[in-house]
């Protein structure tokens, strides 16, 4: 690349494109061990109810938020595209991803402040 | 990225929206109060509803992650189309087995 | 032209792909486009310089360039609105190989604008009437909406997808098949939307609109690979091409 600046990266449809993409990312290197996890349920309650017990720590609590704000982002994320792809153009999309992405941080800290 | 992949990549997508936005009320609903296994299994152990939500879920999300692992390996790593397709399948596999599991783990008694 | 007795620190790309950028001080003038400052040093600062530029208007599509981080026309960019703090740092176009300077080979362009099947494909002969063509149909409107294409460069430049996927054929040639899959009078629309529907057509695309918010014509490829997406998914679904 001989650009030393890459202007058009900062733009906010752009970001919302990457933030899909990561988001996506993340959440499918998650899930396996979701699945893990859950599958403790196998042996009994005790194990799971274990695995439980250690998810209740602040830390572990933080995470799950990061989750949720994942999976919100990368749903509203993938909204727009469906939008995009399947029905007539709308311009104001600039706005419309920074309120889908004012949604996903509110529905991640709705969710962290019941936890604590 | 063809029109094949394209169409299974959104449709699993058009099919998870609901199906995430009912997850996303199931967690909240599920951390209202503290967390426990009893509390959790007694709701899903024996239903079949809870076992065709998410066993949908699963598949959908196999393949759709599968779909965009793919696109992400052939665009931002050095492997060729094949080998991108190929840890795709494997990776889309390996959730789809584990998802399965952990489906059967909570629905099964 | 009044002299404004300020000067630009201007940076030009020199070389090859391993090249390096080169400062040169251009004396600044009203009213002066980017081209007008490429055009200064060439003629008074070192003739060795190499760009590409015709028509000096806007209509041509040659004098694409990259500036100050976005790919632009020269001709049609004011220095007065991209030269923060009198600085302008003008390179080749991105995602083209550079032949010296600020000149690229667009050869991969053209190529793949052949590979889109954007070449209209007659259904007639000059022995038959003349095909009466309603300009205010949704067909033709969504044709004459993508058809002002001057093949600059500029959203194939911008297009990250391009930058990622060496086989994707880009926004133009996307574009230039959407005018021609929306033209009643053309007769390769199965062999076109097949091409567009292989690896490294429109599916490729992932919308990030860079092409569309940089396209001098203000022409929305973004939205014209959406269409082909939609054409090119019932035309599978029907049978009608193969994956």
């Amino acid at each position: 690349m001989i650009a030393r600046q890459m202007k058009h990266r900062g733009d906010a449809l752009w970001i919302a494109a990457l933030v899909h993409r990561i988001s996506g990312l993340a959440l499918a290197i998650f899930l396996p061990f979701h699945f893990l996890a859950l599958g403790l349920a196998i042996d009994g309650t005790a194990r799971l109810d274990g695995f439980l017990r250690w998810t209740d720590q602040p830390l572990v609590k933080i995470a799950e938020g990061g989750l949720v704000l994942l999976l919100a982002a990368h749903l509203l994320g993938g909204l727009r595209i469906l939008v995009i792809e399947n029905f007539a153009w709308r311009d104001g999309q600039k706005q419309l991803a920074t309120v889908a992405a004012a949604i996903s941080l509110l529905v991640a800290v709705v969710f962290l402040a019941r936890m604590f | 990225m063809n029109v094949r992949l394209y169409v299974w990549q959104r449709a699993t997508a058009a099919v998870m929206a609901p199906l995430v936005l009912g997850h996303i009320a199931v967690i909240f609903y599920a951390t209202r109060q503290g967390l426990s296994a009893a509390d959790i299994l007694s709701r899903t152990r024996g239903s079949i509803v809870w076992a065709a939500y998410y066993g949908i879920f699963v598949a959908a999300a196999s393949i759709h992650a599968s779909i965009g692992i793919r696109n992400i390996l052939s665009e931002w790593s050095p492997l060729n189309e094949r080998r991108a397709g190929l840890i795709a399948i494997v990776f889309g596999l390996l959730l789809a087995a584990l998802g399965a599991r952990a489906v059967a783990a909570v629905v099964l008694s | 032209m009044t002299d404004t007795h300020e000067e630009l620190a201007v940076s030009l790309w020199r070389g090859s792909e391993d090249g390096r950028y080169q400062a040169y001080t251009v004396p600044r003038r009203e009213s002066q486009t980017v081209l007008d400052v490429v055009t200064f040093v060439q003629r008074h600062l070192d003739p060795t310089l190499s760009y590409r530029f015709a028509c000096r208007v806007g209509v041509c599509g040659s004098c694409a360039m990259t500036v100050n981080g976005k790919p632009r026309w020269t001709c049609r960019t004011h220095v007065e609105k991209v030269a923060g703090g009198g600085r302008l740092e003008i390179g080749p176009l991105e995602n083209l190989p550079v032949i010296k300077d600020l000149t690229t080979d667009m050869e991969q362009f053209f190529r793949k604008w052949q590979q889109a099947k954007g070449v209209f494909a007659p259904s007639q002969t000059r022995h038959d009437a003349i095909a009466q063509i309603r300009p205010d149909t949704p067909a033709r409107a969504a044709a004459d909406a993508a058809i002002e294409c001057i093949n600059c460069g500029v959203c194939y430049a911008a297009c990250d997808t391009v930058r990622w996927n060496p086989g994707y054929v880009g926004p133009a040639a996307l574009t230039r098949a959407w005018t021609l899959v929306n033209d009643e009078r053309d007769a390769g629309n199965t062999a076109r939307l097949q091409a567009v529907a292989a690896d490294g057509g429109c599916h490729s695309c992932h919308s990030h609109q860079s092409c569309q918010q940089l396209c001098p014509q203000t022409l929305n490829p973004t939205a014209a690979i959406a269409g082909l997406k939609r054409r090119t998914a019932a035309a599978y679904l029907k049978g009608e091409i193969e994956a």
